[in-house]
């Protein structure tokens, strides 16, 4: 069999790319429908209440754990409070890890209640035009990686394609790819959909 | 816990290969053997995932011109999202405060050139690493170290000081430790050339006795030792052309000069005649300009040129 697994998905983004008689696929199909659109939120609420920026991926996917975890025993039914609650609990975990308790998490740490009632960014209305919000995220990857992200997505070039055209070896172009991969994970989950729109 | 951004890499690289690739049952098996082991590798596969499938999306913005798909010239919104830059040149964010990283398995990330290539790098602490033809050049994700290594070709090297974190490039198991400065170092065979423009570079294997370079000196550093040029500073300058896509002779023998040709092109000059090859030729030339400097030395030194493929040979 040999194909391009790009196209599994259906037109309304909601199913996952698994086969649907794996077990997972559900719980995969949830997370995606349900959790990542809530990654901007989650990074927002990190933010606020951890002060080293270079924990936040860490925390990210310790929390992402904690939630898919906790999906496979029963599929929370509120999954916005149930992420930040992970998240809430998380954090408390760390600052009674570490032997030093960092000030300014502790202060914080005493208004997470508040902060968990709090209007979520995710009300925030919803780009009406996918493709623009898609587009501005692309614009912001470095000049290279762009290139070969827009050659392999929308071109549909061959790595040994792109490769012959921008002159850097097939290793390099699928080093770009995989950074552009993650860049665009972090900029299309993780920030609020109006903020980085373009004018 | 392994770090987030290590387990994102790997997820990202089997999107990336199931892309670009065959994709078979042995191949999904592997995928999914690796998704099992770990929650953390499955959250990171989701999440990469379901971004990379929403760009999909984005081929309704795909030229609409059927006869020529893969001319980029033909798309105008290809064409304005990212400004063509001469001779392949690009300028790369590559360590940016955005967002763009790389961190993978083994810990670091390799850039290469094909012949002819030339590329960019710039690093998050503002340093610039520009890689000439035929060059593999090893980069450390490592966020508390600034090292690199070159595997292969020449790279030069402008480095923003940090007297914390040295910079430090090993090629042959020479160590180029940069004392905040600008510098080009070169493989060669047996040995590695460093070319120092601006502020100080140690060079050497032993790190006690290695010789401090200033602006203007050039190395040759073999396994035997390191021996220093000083104030070499024009010659040095010459040696710096090609990041303007060109070749400068200066005094050197005709052999000299069809060996930089030939590193830059497919095309290869060849030389059999050590009388023809001892001639010195001064001059400057485009680096992808093998066939005119070859009619050149017919023309003034009234050479034999004879083309055969991909070979010219030169003789009397």
């Amino acid at each position: 069999m040999v194909e391009k697994v790009d196209s599994h998905r259906s037109a309304d983004g909601t199913q996952s790319d698994m086969t649907a008689d794996n077990p997972s696929a559900r719980l995969d199909a949830w997370f995606d429908r349900e959790i990542l659109p809530l990654e901007a939120l989650l990074m927002q609420y990190l933010e606020h209440n951890w002060r080293n920026r270079s924990d936040l991926p860490d925390l990210r996917q310790e929390v992402y754990v904690r939630v898919y975890q906790a999906a496979i025993e029963n599929i929370p039914e509120k999954p916005r409070q149930f992420l930040l609650a992970t998240a809430r609990n998380l954090l408390i975990d760390r600052v009674r890890h570490e032997q030093v308790v960092p000030i300014e998490s502790a202060a914080d740490l005493e208004t997470l209640g508040v902060a968990l009632d709090a209007p979520g960014p995710e009300r925030i209305v919803i780009a009406r035009d996918e493709l623009r919000r898609l587009q501005a995220a692309l614009d912001r990857l470095s000049p290279r990686c762009r290139e070969v992200v827009v050659l392999a997505r929308i071109e549909g070039l061959s790595r040994g394609e792109i490769s012959q055209r921008l002159g850097i070896t097939e290793v390099t172009v699928s080093s770009y790819l995989t950074q552009g991969i993650c860049a665009l994970a972090d900029i299309l989950h993780g920030e609020p959909a109006n903020i980085r729109r373009s004018t | 816990m392994i770090h987030a951004r290590a387990i994102e890499a790997i997820a990202a690289e089997w999107i990336a290969r199931r892309h670009f690739g065959v994709w078979e049952e042995a191949d999904q098996a592997e995928l999914d053997a690796w998704l099992t082991q770990d929650i953390a590798h499955r959250v990171a596969f989701v999440r990469l995932n379901s971004s990379w499938q929403r760009t999909g999306r984005l081929v309704a913005l795909r030229s609409t011109s059927p006869e020529a798909p893969h001319k980029a010239g033909d798309k105008s919104w290809v064409r304005g999202f990212f400004p063509r830059v001469a001779a392949g040149l690009a300028m790369m964010a590559l360590l940016g405060a955005g967002g763009a990283y790389f961190a993978f398995a083994e810990h670091t990330t390799t850039y290469s050139t094909t012949i002819g290539g030339r590329e960019i790098l710039r690093l998050a602490d503002g340093s610039q690493i520009e890689l000439n033809t035929d060059t593999v050049l090893r980069v450390s994700d490592r966020r508390d170290r600034r090292e690199v290594w070159l595997d292969k070709g020449e790279a030069y090297f402008r480095i923003t000081h940090d007297s914390t974190r040295p910079f430090t490039v090993t090629a042959q198991g020479q160590r180029i430790v940069d004392l905040g400065t600008e510098f080009v170092v070169r493989q060669e065979p047996d040995r590695v050339r460093v070319a120092v423009y601006e502020g100080h570079v140690r060079v050497g294997a032993d790190a006690k006795r290695s010789p401090v370079l200033n602006a203007g000196d050039i190395a040759v550093a073999t396994q035997h030792g390191v021996s220093v040029a000083r104030n070499a500073a024009p010659k040095a300058k010459t040696n710096l052309a090609w990041r303007r896509g060109m070749l400068v002779f200066d005094n050197v023998t005709l052999g000299d000069a069809a060996a930089e040709f030939n590193r830059y092109n497919h095309q290869q000059i060849v030389i059999a005649d050590p009388a023809v090859a001892t001639l010195k030729v001064a001059g400057t030339f485009p680096i992808n300009g093998t066939v005119g400097f070859s009619n050149l030395t017919r023309h003034v030194l009234g050479l034999r040129v004879e083309t055969q493929g991909q070979v010219i040979s030169i003789s009397h």
